[in-house]
C-alpha cells in the first residue's frame, strides 16, 4: 500500500482545484458586492471613493460619514448574518440528516418573534413614530433583543433537553423543533391579538429582519458569536462528512455522533438566535444557501460550509442593496428581499443539476 | 490467537439480546456469524467495536481489551462496514478517504492521500475514483464502503451482510476481495451472513448464534444438516457440487420427490 509514495494524483488535485477556484471566487464576489452595496443609496458615492474612505484617505467629511456611520455597519453585519445563517443551516442540515433543516425549522426564528412580541406587549417597549425612514421604531432595542434571545435559546433547551432524553435522535429534533416553531406561531398571533395598533405594528416590524438595525454596538458580539461558531463547524468538517455517510458509518469511524450532535446544535442555535435577536427573522438564507452551494461544489463539507458562508454573505448583500434601491426612497428590510432574490436563482439551480 | 471474546452480554430495555457470548478467532481468516433472524448477529457486530455498549464481557484484540478504549482508538483497529451506507453528492475517492477519519488531525495528509490511491488500485477500481457515489450501483458502493474500512488500517473488519442485495458475480467479486485482503494483511474478517453457500465458499471459521449464545464455533467440520436444523429450525441437505459445499433446503426425500 505504499505506491508512488507522497504525490497526490493529478486527476484529484485538479478536482480540489477546481472547488478552491469556486471558492476564491465567491470571495472576490463578496469584495465586490461590499463595495457596491457601500455605494450604492439615497447619495450615491463612486467606488473608487468608497475604497479611500475606507482605507482612511478622507475624501468628503459627508460621504465618511455616510460610508462610516451608516453603511459600513450595515454591510458589515449583512456579511455577518448571511455567513452566521448560512453555516447554521448547513451543520443542522449535516448534524440532523434532514436537507430542511434550518433556523426556521427549528422554531428558533418563531422563538425569538415571540420574545420580541411580549417584550414590545408587555414591557412596553415598542412606539409609532412618524418618520419616512421608519415609521414604526422599537424603543427600547436592548429589552426586545435580549427577551427575544432568551426566547431563542429557551427552545433550543427545549430541543436539546428531549433530544437528549431521546438519544439525540434527528427525528426527535427535527420533530421538537417544527412543534416548538407552530407553539411560539400561535403565541405569538395570540399576543397580536390583543395587542393595539401601536404593539402590533412594532411586532410586525420587529418580525421582518433588517440588517439596517446593525449599530457598531452589536456588531463585535454578532462577529465573535458567528466567527467562532464558523470555526468551529469548519473544525468540525470531517465529523459532518462521516455522519453524512450514517449514523453507523461515521461512529465506525471513531467520531462520537451523540456528542458532535448535541454540540453542534448548541452551536447553531447560539448563532440563530444571536442573528434573530439583533436583526429580527431572516428567513431562506439559513435553508437554500447550502443546498445552492450543493450544487455547485456538492455535499463535502470541506468545501460545503466555507461555501456556504460566501453564499449567505452574497445573499444578504446583495438583497440587501437592492432593498434599498428597489422602491427608493423608501428603504425595504431585507428579509422581504432575500426570497425574491434567492428563490429564482435556487430554482435554477434546481434544475440544471449537479456541478459535474 | 488475535481476539478473543468473553462473557459478552448486551441487553435491550432490561431483554436479554446476547446472553453470553465468547470465541476466539486467528489472525488472516475470514468468520462468517450464522444464524436466523433477530437473533443478534448484527448486534454482535455492534458489541464488538462499542457501538452498542455490552451490559458486561471483554473483546480482547492482540491483550487489550477494546471496549476500554477510547472511540478513536477502537476505530484504528477495527473497521466497520454496516449494512446501509448513505450516499451523498461527493467523490469515491472523498468517500474512502473518510476512512482516514481516526488519523486526520486539522487536515488529511500526503500520505492519507497516496494510501486512498493505492486502494483503488487494489481493488481495481481505478477508473471510479472521481465518479460520484450516488450515481453508483450497489456493488461499486459496497466496495468503497469496504474500501474505506480498509485504509482505517484494522486489525479487524467487520462486515454486516457484505453481500445483501447484490447480485451474484458482484457477491462473488466482493466476498474474493474481502478474502484476499484478510490473507495479504494478517487480518480477520468478522462477517454476518444469511447465504450459507457463500459462507461455506469464503469462511474459515463458522460461528453459529442461538439463543443469545454461541451455539457452536469451529471450521468446515462443524456445518453439518444436525447444527443448521437446530439452529434454523428447517431440515437441510449438505452436497458436493465440483468440490464446493452447498447447503439445500429441505428434507433428503423431498429433494427429489417433487
Amino acid at each position: 500500500m505504499h505506491l508512488n509514495q507522497g504525490k497526490v494524483p493529478n486527476d484529484y488535485q485538479e478536482y480540489l482545484n477546481r472547488k478552491v477556484r469556486w471558492i476564491i471566487a465567491g470571495i472576490i464576489l463578496t469584495f465586490i458586492l461590499f463595495i457596491a452595496a457601500i455605494s450604492v443609496g439615497a447619495v450615491a458615492i463612486p467606488p473608487r471613493e468608497v475604497i479611500e474612505s475606507l482605507a482612511g484617505i478622507s475624501t468628503s467629511m459627508k460621504w465618511d460619514m455616510i460610508v462610516w456611520n451608516i453603511r459600513l455597519p450595515q454591510a458589515l453585519a449583512a456579511v455577518i448574518a448571511g455567513v452566521g445563517l448560512a453555516v447554521a443551516g448547513v451543520a443542522m442540515q449535516s448534524i440532523l440528516r434532514n436537507p430542511l433543516a434550518s433556523p426556521f425549522t427549528l422554531g428558533i426564528s418563531s422563538a425569538g418573534a415571540f420574545g420580541a412580541a411580549v417584550a414590545i406587549i408587555f414591557f412596553g417597549t415598542g412606539t409609532m413614530q412618524s418618520t419616512v425612514a421608519s415609521p414604526v421604531a422599537v424603543s427600547n432595542p436592548y429589552l426586545t433583543t435580549l427577551v427575544a434571545f432568551i426566547f431563542c435559546m429557551l427552545a433550543t433547551g427545549i430541543i436539546l433537553l428531549i433530544s437528549h432524553v431521546k438519544g439525540a435522535s434527528p427525528e426527535v429534533m427535527v420533530l421538537t423543533g417544527v412543534a416548538l416553531s407552530s407553539l411560539f406561531s400561535a403565541g405569538v398571533m395570540f399576543l397580536q391579538y390583543f395587542s393595539n395598533d401601536a404593539q402590533l405594528a412594532a411586532v410586525v416590524f420587529w418580525t421582518f429582519g433588517d440588517v439596517g438595525r446593525a449599530t457598531w454596538e452589536m456588531l463585535p458580539l454578532m462577529a465573535l458569536v458567528v466567527g467562532a461558531g464558523t470555526l468551529y463547524f469548519v473544525a468540525n468538517r470531517w465529523n459532518y462528512n462521516a455522519i453524512d455517510a450514517g449514523d453507523e458509518t461515521a461512529q465506525g469511524l471513531g467520531v462520537n455522533v451523540m456528542r458532535v450532535r448535541l454540540i453542534g446544535m448548541t452551536v447553531a442555535a447560539c448563532i440563530s438566535a444571536v442573528v434573530v435577536a439583533l436583526l429580527g427573522v431572516i428567513g431562506f438564507v439559513g435553508l437554500v444557501c447550502p443546498h445552492m452551494v450543493r450544487r455547485i461544489v456538492g455535499d463535502d463539507q470541506r468545501f460545503l460550509i466555507p461555501g456556504s458562508a460566501i453564499a449567505g454573505a452574497v445573499l444578504l448583500l446583495a438583497s440587501d442593496t437592492v432593498a434599498r434601491v428597489i422602491v427608493a426612497p423608501y428603504v425595504l428590510p431585507v428579509s422581504v428581499l432575500t426570497a425574491f432574490m434567492g428563490a429564482p436563482v435556487f430554482i435554477y439551480l434546481l434544475f440544471r443539476g449537479y456541478k459535474r | 490467537m488475535m481476539l478473543t471474546v468473553n462473557e459478552l452480554r448486551f441487553m435491550y430495555r432490561n431483554k436479554d439480546v446476547l446472553k453470553q457470548i465468547g470465541f476466539s478467532i486467528e489472525e488472516g481468516k475470514v468468520i462468517a456469524v450464522l444464524g436466523p433472524n433477530g437473533v443478534g448477529k448484527t448486534t454482535l457486530l455492534k458489541c464488538l467495536n462499542r457501538i452498542l455498549k455490552p451490559r458486561k464481557g471483554t473483546v480482547m484484540l492482540y491483550g487489550e481489551n477494546l471496549l476500554d478504549l477510547s472511540t478513536m482508538d477502537i476505530a484504528r483497529r477495527v473497521g466497520y462496514v454496516p449494512q446501509r451506507v448513505e450516499t451523498g453528492r461527493l467523490t469515491a475517492f472523498d468517500a474512502v478517504l473518510l476512512g482516514r477519519r481516526p488519523y486526520i488531525g486539522w487536515d488529511i495528509s500526503t500520505r492519507d492521500i497516496t494510501m486512498v490511491d493505492a486502494i483503488f488500485t487494489r481493488l481495481g477500481m481505478e477508473s471510479l475514483r472521481l465518479s460520484y457515489i450516488d450515481e453508483m450501483s450497489g456493488g461499486e458502493l459496497q466496495k468503497v464502503a469496504i474500501a474505506r474500512a480498509i485504509v482505517q488500517e484494522p486489525k479487524i473488519l467487520l462486515l454486516d451482510e457484505p453481500t445483501s442485495n447484490l447480485d451474484l458475480k458482484n457477491q462473488v467479486e466482493i466476498l474474493t476481495t474481502i478474502r484476499d485482503i484478510v490473507r495479504d494483511h494478517k487480518i480477520a474478517a468478522i462477517m454476518t451472513m444469511h447465504d450459507l453457500n457463500q459462507a461455506l465458499r469464503f469462511a474459515d471459521t463458522f460461528i453459529f448464534i442461538k439463543n443469545g449464545t454461541v451455539h457452536i464455533h469451529g471450521n468446515h467440520d462443524i456445518v453439518t444438516p444436525a447444527v443448521i436444523e437446530d439452529v434454523y429450525g428447517l431440515p437441510v441437505m449438505i452436497g458436493e457440487f465440483g468440490g464446493i459445499r452447498c447447503v439445500i433446503p429441505g428434507a433428503a426425500n423431498l429433494a427429489t420427490g417433487e
